[in-house]
């Protein structure tokens, strides 16, 4: 328990400080999820669920918390020129975990839509986000979550009610910004009432050439018939360590799409967790990770079929370059009941070199008898054929291989349901492979 | 425009080439027939640069140039282009983008500058018409999905596209209809010009009746055995190989 220990210890001589600086309803499940982390720990990798990532480890060093919320200068509107271009979003900035209020864009919010910090909105609406808060993140039965769960101060928070339709996209910038080693607990809190309609696009950067290390639990609550779309594109250097719980709940009917995308990482394990509790619910469940140098990605899946009638899409691809690692575990269970289940399962790897690495777990596991499921993993390497074929035409064979990394991956990006965003991925991925990318793309942090 | 002298090569060890002796003028069209076997698709492959394939021996002269010295893209770009056996699909790389690296990587090496997206689809809208390829197929992915037929339609397109000096069909005639033969043939007359020349590679005379050639190869264990006029495939036709390997003394 060596690296727990320090944060044993942090949490229990500062808890009155970290509450301090919150609001009542994080605080409230703060105790519960503080015994559930003394108790469960950090995952090992002799759980079968973090195999391929030794949390613990990364975990051991030290780093810097802010925990007594002191101000960190930085004016995101200034530094950070990336906006997604022809696509008219609704910009917000995260500083760590802040969410940053000096200036804010004017977009006028349809009636009824709360947006904005996480912690604000608690005390504005104690009520309301009490209902959800810390609801389908259980504390107990994963120590990442619970980890987070204990030392989240703040965060983000998007209330769409009944039947509101968002047009504009709500694009959230989360800037890792500190001039020391510095840790991030980060959460983000999603409502979307029956009906409603909404898209969120979360891009990851690391501001500072300084080691980050963050936590991110994302909770989303899709009521019936809402249709969601959340994207998150990580853009960060290889002194970052990433975890992201991200847990979602489907109603009747609800049409949910997650689409996660690595770009340039350190160290990331994603934790997604879907669970259809309604009829009819479709979630369509993608990612791309394009990895090179050491950089280590792991995602970890979980489609939950309780309801009839549900649809569920998983895809997953991977690039692989030089002594990269990808792990991709993906378990879909069908429960009892949950009839006229169509769930399809896809993961799909490229490994460039002999030192890349992939690991890839796909599961399935069905209790009803009237159901369609399939699912089918691959590891592979660039089709030889097709690279000669393509030099016999004249293309060099750092082109050939570039046009075949592009097209592996393209299917995931075409997936992606707001065009302009999908333009302006193809425009990044082809620069990610081109290695015109060293961090993010057009923004003035990565001068 | 071209020398072959000697030339030996091999796969994982085994030789299948045992000293290729060739010369090809400028505008001449060269059958070379043989039966399974004899390595006529390894000539085509060891000519394009196929990296399964080594050179134990012998030398190439294209245009002027150490052919075998030259990576298998710069022997696109000096003006070889090979028509394959078996065309290879290429899931998600669609035709427009394919053809557009293409041609801008030989404007580059040429020393030109690339085409504007206009310009471009001005060419392929021109090109197709050639082999008469339907839009629908050079909007998807190359060669994905497409027929036996229209593969190798696909395949003259390109060539309509680069404009080779010297064009290698190999076996381009397989697996066609007789209209789909007749269309590819036509194109690759229509691209015929007194400045290129042809090594078209078939077991069938039949091809042999749309283009005609100048000069007629018989490629037997590696080594080309009988060489002579047009009237030599029409005797292949009618008698098979088996006088040849009777006067080899086989």
């Amino acid at each position: 328990m060596r690296a727990e220990q320090q944060y044993i210890d942090l949490f229990s001589q500062c808890e009155a400080m970290i509450c301090k600086h919150s609001a009542e309803v994080l605080n409230t499940p703060r105790a519960q999820a503080f015994a559930d982390f003394e108790k469960l720990g950090f995952p090992t990798r002799k759980q079968e669920k973090y195999k391929y990532t030794d949390v613990s480890k990364l975990f051991e060093p030290d780093y810097g918390l802010n925990l007594n919320r002191l101000d960190i200068p930085v004016n995101p509107y200034e530094v950070f020129k990336c906006d997604v271009p022809n696509m008219s979003t609704a910009l917000y900035f995260m500083v760590n975990d802040a969410f940053y209020r000096k200036a804010l864009p004017k977009t006028q919010l349809p009636d009824g839509v709360l947006l904005g910090s996480l912690k604000e909105l608690s005390e504005q609406y104690p009520e309301l986000v009490g209902r959800y808060y810390a609801k389908l993140a259980d504390t107990s039965k994963d120590g990442v979550t619970a980890f987070n769960t204990t030392f989240a101060q703040d965060g983000f928070m998007l209330y769409v009610p009944k039947g509101v339709v968002m047009d504009k996209p709500v694009q959230l910038v989360n800037i890792l910004r500190a001039d020391v080693n510095f840790m991030v607990n980060r959460r983000i809190l999603v409502v979307l009432e029956e009906g409603a309609q909404a898209r969120l696009l979360v891009c990851d950067h690391a501001m500072d050439h300084v080691n980050f290390l963050s936590t991110q639990v994302i909770e989303v609550f899709a009521k019936e018939n809402s249709v969601f779309d959340l994207y998150e594109l990580e853009e960060t250097h290889t002194g970052t360590v990433r975890f992201s719980n991200l847990y979602v709940n489907q109603e009747a009917g609800s049409n949910v799409l997650l689409n996660g995308m690595t770009l340039h990482n350190g160290t990331t394990r994603n934790t997604t967790e879907v669970t259809l509790a309604g009829r009819g619910a479709e979630i369509n469940l993608c990612g791309m990770v394009i990895a090179d140098k050491n950089e280590q990605v792991d995602n970890h899946t979980f489609i939950d079929h309780k309801a009839s009638d549900c649809v569920s899409n998983e895809l997953f691809k991977y690039v692989l370059d030089d002594q990269a690692v990808g792990a991709f575990a993906g378990k879909v269970l069908v429960r009892e009941g949950a009839q006229h289940t169509n769930s399809q399962q896809t993961n799909r790897n490229l490994c460039a070199t002999r030192e890349a690495h992939m690991y890839t777990q796909p599961q399935l596991e069905i209790y009803a008898d009237d159901v369609k499921c399939s699912h089918g993993a691959t590891v592979g390497q660039l089709d030889e054929n097709a690279l000669f074929y393509m030099q016999q035409r004249g293309i060099s064979l750092k082109e050939a291989r570039l046009l075949l990394m592009f097209a592996f991956v393209n299917e995931v990006v075409d997936s992606i349901r707001l065009d302009a965003l999908k333009d302006r991925l193809h425009l990044l991925v082809e620069k990610r492979f081109r290695g015109e990318l060293n961090k993010c793309q057009g923004c003035a942090i990565c001068k | 425009m071209l020398q072959i002298k000697d030339l030996h090569a091999s796969i994982n060890g085994k030789e299948i080439l045992k000293g290729i002796n060739l010369s090809i003028k400028k505008g001449e069209v060269h059958a070379i027939m043989g039966p399974n076997g004899s390595g006529k698709s390894t000539l085509s492959s060891v000519l394009v640069g196929n990296p399964a394939f080594e050179v134990t021996k012998g030398s190439v002269t294209f245009e002027g140039k150490d052919l075998l010295a030259l990576s298998p893209e710069d022997r696109s770009h000096e003006g070889l282009f090979l028509s394959f056996q078996y065309p290879v699909e290429i899931p998600g790389v669609s035709m427009v983008n394919f053809m557009r690296a293409a041609v801008n990587e030989q404007r580059k090496y040429k020393g030109l500058t690339a085409l504007t997206a206009s310009e471009f689809l001005k060419l392929m809208r021109e090109k197709r018409a050639v082999v008469e390829l339907d839009n629908k197929l050079a909007n998807r992915s190359v060669n994905e999905g497409f027929s036996g037929g229209e593969k190798k339609r696909n395949e003259i397109f390109q060539m309509a596209m680069l404009e080779p000096k010297l064009s290698i069909l190999d076996e381009t005639d397989s697996g066609l209809d007789i209209d789909a033969l007749r269309i590819v043939a036509e194109g690759v007359n229509k691209l015929k010009t007194p400045e290129t020349s042809c090594i078209v590679i078939t077991h069938y005379q039949r091809l042999l009746d749309y283009i005609k050639p100048d000069i007629v190869h018989v490629l037997y264990k590696g080594r080309i055995v009988k060489t002579a006029g047009p009237e030599l495939a029409l005797e292949l036709e009618e008698r098979g190989y088996d006088w040849i390997k009777a006067e080899l003394g086989e």
